[in-house]
């Protein structure tokens, strides 16, 4: 019979839509509304995983995001697999393929359960005791050993077809959690206008009422009041409701993070829907009723499969129509099973009660139950469960006087529905930085003193009534929308109050009793009392010696029990022990949701100059400078960068190369004090450069080191036009609108960027000036008229321009900066232009290697954030006169102006075919024994085909009195030597220029 | 992430923001006449304070002006935001350790006075 | 101290280990000390531990606000490596690799360091010019680095995307294979107990409020939530919280405190083989001994003593792992959490003397101390026990900041042009 578990009516669950889907080959049927985990046990599958560490057989302990043991492989589609999945939210559908993990060879049989059998070895901690000899043996195999033995699921291996989306949104009141107090918050917040998300975990909101058949609301059945609240929520135009959305983390100023899962229950995957979305919630007020987790009881061998939480025995019968088991025995020290008892005897199950407490300390309820016909037995421990694969019985005794105890009994069963009392979600609570409070009448840490504008309401806050809820839902959505209206909703008593457990008292030897308290991570209340033991006392000390609380679950069943332990251990109160501060995310949250589509081209923007697509279409390859990407060469058929670069390097110094500079940064200086603004932030002088001539500025930080360089010119008496380094154009004009702004009030000053204003076309070569003089109007090219480092303002193929005579490549050589959205129509027009006299456009690395030849230093590359002007030979640009600017005062500190500081040197390799590496060090003595004793080390380095041989920069300590020196420089396999050179290597005199 | 109150242009994200550290070192009008040891406080030492902290922030993806702020490091809640060049209202509040004492505003305004 | 071997540990599992004693005492403090160290993280603890083994001095305490190891020592990524720049960064960290690779034995606690290699990658030409600039400079240091190309970081690290298709393409990157991680507890832990079986009070939950100094301004004490404990020399190494700590002595410390973020996945069965770095899309990974991968994000952009950061942090470096890793985007984070980082100005510490008398300090690790716990320990422990420094931190005075010799690791791997 298929689905023999399944109850013959009710539950939530659509009868009329069945699906199928696979549990390690097995097909699993289920109906539309089931998890995995209902399904599995409709069809009486408990055993679902082994543990981490002993392969001990594992069912499904909860029905929600707490469950620990229930962890499944999800295969939802080529590259949609993944791991650790809890079977208890993953929404069962048709073709899902799920697997248990952690074992080999089977669910079944499990050799890793060797481990069980040497539980008495594998205690907390003992790694940390042993596997250190030899010593060698950790890396090679102790460590390998282990490693292969941990982590539960296997990670993906394909690339994930999946999208995900991101999502930024602004609330007045965010209600997290659509139970009975978050409905009542967010009918509250939303009646005032206020526009409200009301977020919640599962796939239907309504928390506690979806499995509550007995309760009544405002004098409807619970389920009625829930259908009317979310029709009317849903009509409201101001109030979002997320389902399937879980608040993960609470950050600063009401920065809340939400998880919404899009797809993965839909059957063809959702379409061109994204997986998962990250709404990124900055909410006025927020509305925390995210409820409680109930918590396991802790006896000997309570991890057997069928031992289950009592609400979830509930949830599964009320809400799924299954039925756990068919003998049900639920076992307690609070009220609130007694109510899973009477559903489950409803459903059908025989039940039998076990009570922790006295009858004396309980309520009504042992009376209710007996008279529904259940055997309750209170002032009784359990002892142990029986069974391995599956629970066969439950073993319980009498507490006598003075905890004196007694005969014990079996009783059979196929399922134990266990409650040890509840703990609230204070997650986010923590998470926001409130302080939490122990309530010693709750036994529970509860939210305290507030540190932001939020509020907890419910089971979250410790408050299990149903009215109470209601009552304080209501108050807090009112309150938190500002509203002073409050409305009452009448509704059944519900029967609260639970005595904590710890431990069960057993008369069992306690070193051979394994009670599991982190039952994903192995972890027994031995282990707890072994680290205390040990002198782990801290609570944060024992979850990381003993690993409780770690897992996936992050604790959410185990910490309060773990905690008790270690305060009954040290006879402190639980306060006394600590409480460790939860952390984001509430639940695991994939990668995917974080990322979003951040990848790729979306990983970080890409900037491309008006030239690019010209360059693309013209063979160019491309590299990444700051966000930018900049032809580096043009090859041509058959060329490799080799020989494209030897090609271009050529063609500038002998005809004409055209290099697309339009990354420069630009920056327009204007008003009235833009030249002293300009002498303050450069190291030179600019009060006398004429409008119309341009200079090679310098920049410094603070502390004397270089921060970036570029040529300006002085457009007119009160305006410049500087350039910066392609990756330093936001860092520059960041710089100077800091020092503008908060240093120098005194200042009339205008900074504005105008980089993508200006595009920018170098025209580079003896033959430059033939090239443009045809296509410039309103400009006298001649040199005399305008002479190397003059700027003039004109007109090139009709299209103003703000043309400069300057050069990065020691050639006759023009900058013509365009407006950029005609850029490409001049670069076309010059090409044009300059075919018959041969112009080849050339890439950065050519343009490095012609920079590299005069020996002009490209800042970040012959710099490094510790070097100073003199160290590249350019102290002589330092205006004697000035008495300050930014950097000057750093220069005059001793290990700045001691001997031994690198300075930029050539280097002449002795052999000119040998190209030195970037990065190579260099020594006088490459015999001395190591460490060695470094001078330097090569800054730039090039084959040089002018030169037609290898060139390179370096820096090397006191460099410059090492001229005609022979030194040694590291290569892959050795040393190969070099000479100390003139930092030039073609036209020292530069004559070139100003041709 | 945090929200922060550019005094010109309101609320805004973090990630429009750039954090310039300590608020209210005021440059030396005349650096040379610093020794090696006062020049390096002034580029290098930092209150760092566990409380309230005077800090600056650019609003540099939004209007691009500088301003101050006062905030707490131990919650990140600010008390208050105002334009540079201005002074704190809660002034007082501001966790010691102290503003370097050579170069507060007030040592400045009478070097230059 | 009861030794830990597999014999012990066998015999103890016969007596379902009732015979194991505390790891470290629980002891109330004397009135004076030879030497007191403030702050438990694994620097303080290593401190203290050479202090009674190498030089004898056993009548110490190491006071702890907290518990043991709860600061940064627990919170990080726990990526060892010796590959620097600048000798004397590389000799420091090297100093601290050497002690690593014997550092389970010496303690006899296994604090499973694993030296599985750690990759840094490349990704622009400049990246290629500095880590080769690193290599050749480690080569002559004595210290193991090696370019690996883009193909050869593959073989190495299999899940490592190398397609041109990235936003910043795998350009290839500098191996160090003796680099590797450890168990960040166990390394304080391991320490404590060393440290408490020579001697050493370490004492918990014990805040200092303030820095008794004698009419000569000399350091003679300190002011605790446990009273006052005169000592005779004061060693800080309270990490993000120095600056408050030496401001009890009127020391003003060129130190900021940052956010700085990590997190971790859920467990995995072995995916990832190495540790990989990539500095200029700001990621580093690997994978625990339980599966998880461990994952570290950049510091947040103000000081904070929150111990938390803002959530764009994380997801910029999550872009960036899913970016290197795209068959990672189905895993789960687990947890995140935050830590304190004290940074100086040019990113490297500060260890040893202070303008007060007896008093000195180990501080400024910024987002890389832990690999250098058992060197930062050694030499500092030099340092208090004769006053002056050791060799190795000699460089790294508070000094350099006056004189401009500053040791700046980052500026030297800054991106530009």
């Amino acid at each position: 019979m298929a689905q023999p578990f399944r109850t013959s009516r009710g539950g939530r669950i659509d009868r009329a839509r069945p699906i199928r889907f696979s549990f390690n080959g097995r097909t699993v049927e289920g109906y539309h509304g089931d998890t995995v985990a209902s399904a599995l046990l409709a069809n009486g599958i408990h055993l679902v995983g082994r543990s981490f560490k002993y392969h001990r057989p594992r069912g499904i302990l909860s029905h929600g995001p707490d469950e620990p043991s229930a962890l499944l492989s999800v295969d939802r589609g080529p590259g949609r697999v993944d791991p650790n999945n809890r079977a208890s939210v993953v929404e069962a559908r048709d073709g899902l393929k799920t697997l248990s993990q952690n074992h080999w060879p089977s669910l079944e049989v499990d050799v890793g359960e060797v481990n069980d059998l040497l539980s008495p070895v594998f205690v907390a901690g003992f790694y940390y005791k042993t596997f250190m000899w030899p010593r060698k043996f950790w890396d090679k195999v102790y460590e390998p050993v282990i490693r292969a033995a941990a982590g539960l699921g296997k990670a993906p291996v394909a690339a994930d077809p999946d999208r995900y989306a991101n999502r930024h949104a602004h609330c007045d009141v965010l209600v997290v959690g659509a139970g009975p107090a978050g409905l009542a918050a967010a009918l509250a917040a939303a009646r005032t206008g206020k526009r409200v998300i009301l977020a919640d975990e599962g796939p239907e909101p309504g928390g506690s009422l979806l499995h509550d058949l007995t309760s009544q609301v405002d004098g409807r059945p619970a389920a009625v009041w829930l259908a009317e609240t979310l029709t009317d929520l849903d009509a409201r135009e101001n109030v979002i409701l997320l389902p399937r959305t879980t608040a993960f983390g609470y950050y600063n100023h009401n920065h809340v993070a939400l998880a919404e899962r899009v797809t993965d229950h839909l059957p063809a995957g959702g379409g061109q829907a994204p997986r998962e979305r990250l709404w990124q919630v900055r909410a006025g007020e927020v509305v925390l009723a995210g409820g409680a987790h109930e918590r396991p009881l802790v006896f000997s061998d309570n991890d057997r499969p069928g031992v289950m939480l009592a609400e979830s025995v509930r949830v599964f019968a009320n809400r799924y129509g299954v039925l756990p088991g068919r003998r049900i025995v639920f076992a307690t020290t609070g009220a609130s099973a007694y109510r899973a008892a009477l559903d489950a005897k409803a459903a059908g199950a025989e039940v039998t009660l076990v009570d922790l407490r006295l009858e004396a300390d309980c309520g009504a309820e042992p009376a209710e139950l007996r008279a529904a016909g259940i055997e309750v037995l209170t002032g009784h421990t359990v002892l142990g469960a029986k069974g391995r694969k599956r629970v066969t019985g439950l073993v319980v005794a009498p507490i006598g006087p003075e905890g004196r105890i007694g005969a014990s009994r079996l009783l059979s069963c196929d399922c134990v529905g266990m409650s040890g009392g509840w703990t609230p979600a204070v997650h986010l609570f923590s998470q926001s930085r409130g302080k939490l409070v122990y309530e010693p009448g709750l036994d529970a840490f509860v939210p305290g003193t507030s540190a932001q504008a939020e509020r907890s309401a419910g089971a979250a806050k410790g408050t299990y009534d149903l009215a109470a809820c209601l009552a304080e839902g209501d108050a807090a959505g009112a309150e938190a929308a500002g509203s002073q209206e409050r409305r009452a909703l009448a509704a059944t008593p519900t029967a609260t109050g639970f005595q904590p457990a710890r431990v069960m008292p057993t008369n069992a030897d306690p070193t051979k009793v394994r009670a599991f308290v982190d039952f994903q991570n192995d972890v027994t209340a031995k282990d707890i009392k072994l680290a205390v033991r040990e002198g782990f006392h801290s609570i944060e000390h024992v979850k990381r010696y003993t690993t409780t609380g770690m897992a996936t679950d992050q604790g959410k069943t185990s910490n309060m029990n773990a905690l008790g332990i270690v305060a009954g251990q040290l006879d402190k109160t639980l306060p006394g022990v600590g409480t460790t501060t939860f952390r984001p995310p509430y639940t695991p949250v994939t990668f995917g949701t974080l990322v979003g589509p951040a990848r790729h081209a979306l990983f970080d923007p890409i900037r491309t100059t008006p030239i690019h697509g010209w360059a693309e279409a013209h063979g160019a390859l491309f590299e990444n400078v700051a966000l930018w990407r900049r032809a580096w060469y043009f090859p041509k058929p058959g060329e490799d960068l080799h020989a494209a670069v030897a090609r271009e390097c050529k063609a500038v110094r002998e005809g004409v190369g055209i290099f697309d500079a339009s990354t420069l940064g630009k920056i327009e200086i204007v008003g009235p004090d833009a030249a002293e603004f300009m002498n303050r932030m450069y190291i030179n002088p600019w009060a006398k450069l004429e409008p119309g001539r341009c200079r090679y500025g310098l920049m410094l930080k603070e502390d004397g080191y270089i921060l970036d360089d570029g040529v300006v010119a002085r457009v007119s008496p009160e305006c410049f036009h500087v350039t910066t380094t392609t990756g330093g154009a936001a860092r520059v004009l960041a710089h100077m609108e800091d020092y503008l702004q908060t240093e120098w009030h005194d200042l009339d000053v205008f900074l504005t960027s105008t980089t993508e204003q200006w595009a920018v076309i170098a025209l580079q070569g003896p033959k430059a000036r033939a090239v443009i003089e045809p296509l410039v109007d309103g400009i006298d090219l001649s040199p005399q008229a305008f002479p190397h480092m003059a700027m003039r303002s004109g007109t090139i193929c009709g299209v103003p321009t703000r043309l400069f005579r300057v050069s990065f490549t020691g050639e006759l050589g023009f900058e013509i900066n365009v407006p950029s959205d005609q850029a490409l129509a001049v670069w076309e027009a010059i090409m044009e232009a300059g075919r018959p006299h041969g112009i080849t456009p050339y890439g950065t690395e050519t343009m490095h290697v012609l920079r590299a030849e005069k020996g002009y230093i490209i800042v970040g590359q012959e710099t490094d954030g510790t070097v100073t002007p003199d160290d590249v030979g350019l102290a002589g640009m330092i205006a004697k006169a000035k008495k300050d600017f930014v950097g000057k005062r750093s220069l005059a500190r001793p290990d700045v102006v001691a001997k031994g500081r690198k300075q930029l040197i050539g280097l002449v390799t002795d052999d000119p075919k040998v190209v030195l590496d970037e990065g190579a060090q260099i020594v006088a003595d490459p015999g001395q024994p190591i460490p060695m004793r470094m001078l330097g080390h090569v800054t730039s380095s090039y084959w040089s085909a002018n030169c037609n041989r290898s060139i390179a920069l370096a820096l090397v300590a006191d460099g410059r009195d090492l001229m005609g020196r022979t030194l040694h420089v590291t290569t892959p396999d050795g040393f190969t030597t070099a000479t100390v050179a003139e930092p030039v290597f073609l036209d020292p005199k530069g004559e070139r220029i100003n041709a | 992430m945090l929200l922060i109150a550019c005094p010109h242009c309101g609320n805004r994200p973090e990630t429009e923001f750039r954090c310039g550290g300590q608020a209210h070192i005021v440059r030396p009008v005349d650096p040379a006449a610093l020794d090696d040891q006062s020049w390096s406080e002034h580029l290098f030492v930092r209150s760092n304070p566990r409380g309230v902290h005077a800090e600056r922030w650019c609003h540099s993806h939004g209007c691009g002006r500088w301003f101050n702020a006062l905030r707490d490091t131990v919650s990140d809640r600010f008390l208050e935001t105002y334009p540079a060049g201005a002074q704190p209202t809660r002034s007082s509040e501001i966790t010691s350790p102290e503003v370097p004492a050579t170069v507060t505003q007030s040592t400045v305004t009478q070097a230059r006075a | 101290m009861r030794r830990f071997s597999l014999t012990s540990l066998l015999s103890e599992s016969l007596k379902g280990h009732q015979g194991w004693g505390r790891q470290w005492r629980d002891p109330q403090p004397k009135a004076e000390y030879d030497v007191v160290i403030v702050g438990g993280g694994g620097h303080g603890l290593a401190t203290a531990y050479y202090l009674a083994t190498v030089h004898g001095i056993t009548n110490v305490a190491v006071l702890e606000k907290g518990w043991i190891g709860g600061g940064n020592t627990g919170r990080n990524t726990t990526i060892i490596r010796s590959n620097y720049l600048y000798d004397e960064s590389a000799a420091l960290y090297e100093h601290a690799l050497k002690l690593w690779e014997g550092l389970s034995q010496e303690l006899n606690y296994n604090v499973m360091f694993s030296q599985r290699g750690v990759l840094m990658l490349a990704h622009n030409i400049h990246d290629v010019q500095s880590f080769k600039r690193h290599v050749y400079a480690n080569r002559l240091n004595g210290i193991d680095n090696e370019w690996l190309s883009k193909e050869e970081c593959k073989a190495f690290c299999p899940p490592i995307e190398i397609s041109d298709k990235l936003r910043y393409p795998v350009l290839g990157g500098a191996l160090q294979r003796r680099a590797g991680t450890a168990r960040h507890d166990a390394v304080a832990w391991g320490y404590a107990r060393g440290a408490d079986a020579r001697g050493v009070d370490i004492i918990q939950n014990c805040e200092v409020k303030g820095i008794r100094r004698d009419a000569s301004g000399a350091a003679i004490g300190v002011e605790t939530t446990r009273g006052f404990i005169k000592a005779g020399r004061i060693g800080v190494v309270a990490a993000g919280h120095t600056s408050t700590v030496m401001a009890m002595a009127d020391v003003r410390m060129p130190l900021e405190s940052y956010p700085l973020q990590a997190l971790v996945s859920e467990p995995v069965k072995p995916v990832f083989p190495c540790v990989v770095m990539s500095n200029a899309v700001h990621a580093y990974i690997s994978q625990s001994d339980k599966g998880e991968l461990v994952i570290g994000a950049g510091t947040d952009q103000y000081t904070s003593y929150s111990q938390q950061g803002g959530l764009h942090i994380t997801t910029h470096t999550l872009d960036a792992i899913c970016e290197l890793f795209p068959q990672f985007t189905r895993m789960r984070m687990l947890r995140s959490w935050g830590g304190i980082v004290d940074v100086t100005p040019d990113r490297s510490p500060i260890i040893g003397k202070t303008p007060v008398r007896n008093l000195f300090v180990n501080c400024g690790w910024g987002t890389g101390g832990f690999k250098a716990t058992p060197g930062s320990g050694h030499v500092f422990a030099y340092t208090l026990a004769t006053g002056t420094p050791h060799a190795i931190n000699a460089p790294f005075t508070l000094e350099r900041f006056r004189t401009g010799r500053l040791i700046d690791e980052a500026a030297a791997a800054a991106v530009a042009h």
